[in-house]
Formats: C-alpha cells, sequence, structure tokens
C-alpha cells in the first residue's frame, strides 16, 4: 500500500500551510478518511511517526475521522451504506451503483503555534 | 516505508531515464530547520485534499496530452499478469500504423525498457526504488525526456501492484487492469479499487483455459460487481489469440 506517500503528501500540505501563517509548527491535525478511499488508517498510523520526523507534525496531535461510504442505486435509486465497493442494493439487489461519498481524504484544519 | 506491504515513496531513489544514458545513484538530503517560538495558537481550515498535488501533476499531463493530441494508457496488474508481454506484442503488431511511445515503471532494473527498445519504439524507464506505484510528477519528468510526437499514443506501464497505483492519476486518457487467467477469479473483489478505477480489463493468458480450472465468467461477474462500466477483452499474448479486439478498441478511441 501507499500510506507513507499519503503520509507525506500530508506533510507536504502542513509544512506549507504552517510556513504561510507564519507559525512554527502543528499542535492539532484533523483529517477525514472515507472508507473507500483505500487507505488503511492502521497502516496510516504505522507509517506516520516516520513521515513526520523533523517535520512541523513531528509533536502534533492527529485525529482521523473515518468517513462512511454512500452510494445510489442505478436501477431503483435507493441511496445506501457501503461497506465494500461491490456491495449489492438492499433494496434491489444491483450492483450498479454510482458512489457518492466515501473517497475523501482530506486535511480538514490544522491547529498551528 | 508503508505499513502494510513493506514499500515505501522514498523520491530521492526515483531514477527516470531512457535505457541508453541510465546511471546509478542519486542522492538528495533533505533537512529542515525548527525554531522553538511558542506564540499564540491559531487554527487553519483547510478542507484540502491529501492527494491534491498528485491531482494537479496529473492534469498538468493531461492538458500537455490534450494539446499534442497524445492518448494515453496506464496499464495495471499485479506483476507478472503479462503486461509487458502485452505491450511487446501490440507494439509488434501496430507499430507501423500508429506511433508509440513507452514509460516503463518498476522498483528496480531497466529489464522491461530493454524489451521494448529492442522494437525501437521511444522509452523512458522509471525506477521508483522503494516506491510501489508511479505517481503524476514521474510522469511529467518522463515525458520530458520521452518528448512524444503529437498524435501519438503513450502506454504507460504501472509498478505491477494491484493495490497502490489505483489511487494515483497520471493524467491518462484510459486506465487498463490487466488480469492473467492463471490469477482467482476473486481478484476483483479482493483488490476492488483497482478494478473500480479501470475503464477496460483484459483477460490475458487464455491459451491456458484447457490445462486450469478457471471460471472466465465467474472472474467477469466479480469484476462487474465492482464496476458495472468494464469492458472485457480476452487475449493470450502469447500466441495473439483475441488480440485484435483489443486492437479495435484502441483504434476506436484514437477516432474519437
Amino acid at each position: 500500500m501507499h500510506e507513507f506517500s499519503v503520509a507525506l503528501g500530508i506533510v507536504k500540505i502542513a509544512e506549507k500551510e504552517t510556513i504561510k501563517a507564519n507559525k512554527t509548527k502543528v499542535d492539532l491535525i484533523e483529517l477525514e478518511i472515507g472508507s473507500l478511499s483505500g487507505i488503511e488508517i492502521n497502516a496510516l498510523n504505522y507509517a506516520w511517526d516516520i513521515a513526520v520526523k523533523d517535520t512541523v507534525l513531528e509533536y502534533s496531535e492527529k485525529k482521523i475521522t473515518p468517513l462512511d461510504a454512500k452510494a445510489t442505486c442505478i436501477d431503483c435509486e435507493h441511496e445506501f451504506i457501503l461497506e465494500n465497493i461491490y456491495d449489492i442494493c438492499p433494496i434491489c439487489e444491483s450492483y450498479k451503483k454510482e458512489i457518492i461519498k466515501g473517497k475523501e481524504l482530506i486535511v480538514k484544519s490544522l491547529e498551528v503555534s | 516505508m508503508c505499513g502494510v506491504c513493506g514499500c515505501g515513496t522514498e523520491k530521492e531513489n526515483v531514477i527516470i531515464d531512457s535505457p541508453q544514458n541510465h546511471q546509478h545513484g542519486h542522492h538528495h538530503h533533505h533537512s529542515h530547520d525548527h525554531s522553538h517560538d511558542h506564540s499564540n495558537k491559531l487554527v487553519l481550515d483547510l478542507e484540502k485534499d491529501i492527494l491534491h498535488q498528485n491531482n494537479l501533476d496529473a492534469s498538468k499531463n493531461r492538458g500537455y496530452f490534450e494539446a499534442k493530441n497524445i492518448f494515453t494508457l496506464n496499464l495495471v496488474s499485479s506483476p507478472g499478469s503479462g503486461k509487458t508481454s502485452i505491450l511487446e506484442r501490440t507494439l509488434t503488431d501496430l507499430k507501423d500504423e500508429i506511433d508509440f511511445n513507452v514509460i516503463e515503471g518498476d522498483q528496480q532494473t531497466f529489464n522491461d525498457a530493454d524489451r521494448i527498445d529492442a522494437l525501437n519504439i521511444p522509452v523512458i524507464q522509471v525506477n521508483t526504488g522503494k516506491g510501489c506505484h508511479l505517481e503524476g510528477n514521474m510522469i511529467y519528468e518522463a515525458v520530458k525526456k520521452l518528448k512524444p510526437k503529437d498524435d501519438s499514443v503513450l502506454m504507460i506501464e504501472n509498478v505491477g501492484n494491484l493495490v497502490c497505483p489505483s489511487m494515483f492519476d497520471l493524467g491518462e486518457n484510459k486506465r487498463v487492469v490487466i488480469i492473467s487467467i492463471t490469477e482467482g477469479e476473486d481478484k476483483p473483489i479482493k483488490y476492488p479499487d483497482m478494478f473500480h478505477t479501470a475503464d477496460i480489463c483484459i483477460i490475458n493468458k487464455m491459451d491456458l483455459l484447457p490445462y486450469l480450472n478457471f471460471d472466465v465468467q465467474k472472474l467477469k461477474d466479480y469484476a462487474l460487481q465492482v464496476n458495472h462500466h468494464l469492458e472485457f477483452f480476452e487475449v493470450s499474448a502469447t500466441t495473439g489469440e483475441g488480440m485484435k479486439d483489443w486492437y479495435l478498441w484502441l483504434k476506436n478511441e484514437l477516432k474519437k
């Protein structure tokens, strides 16, 4: 997987924004991660300590909010929560669906000082 | 290093070069200065996409490809599904009709680029080092070296990995997932992200079907559960069986 790359991407964003705000470190970072984003939160946590070493995020608290995935069934238009991409519509059992939520991978906010 | 598969993206070890020019060992060291000024706290509401930089790089590539009318495919699969063999066969069969360019992605070696170079097709190898996938900026750098002609086709062979490359847009027109029938039929639901983001699915090694206990329809059913838009091509890069349908698809896409 690719959680280390993603962690490095978060570090880049945090460094850029911290410098822009004329501050030197991040005290709290809030992330939102959709269940279909392709990110395993445990793997991200594992990669985190190595990725943030010697950066503005090194001593930051990290808060991750997992987001549920949602889809609309193309056949019956029912909106339902997905656990897996291949889940079928609970009403009409069609697998044709449009995913409307769950791929988010977002730095929501930074508390810098 | 990545927590699950042990890969990482150590950018300093990425090598992007033609088979003729490649050299080893690029090392850059990064350092970060820190002051410890404890001034007032500030909350920055960002709502920023973590993949923003890669998406930006991919858009830059896409704009360049559009301007030069270069049709770009991103070929993804597990290691050993036959991406390079399909490429070799396709390039050999169509190179008189279509101008091809190739970017090869592998963690190590110039072996694949050497195979393409032997067909006299312009090729750049990207060695990702410990990295498990290609990213938009690697394609940007590779394309600068490759200098593809207008109205050509660029084939990007991603690192053999059915997980990580799915998240990283390279600026391609279409994504092609390749699976061989020596793998399990349930791969599409075991690795759904890759099948979900692909436009077409090439099923390779069909010549081995008589010797295997493989249910092609079951594979297709699983893949359609993940992505009901997927179009399938059953081929054998070894015998050439089924390749003409895939060529027809490619030629039709070029007309669009």
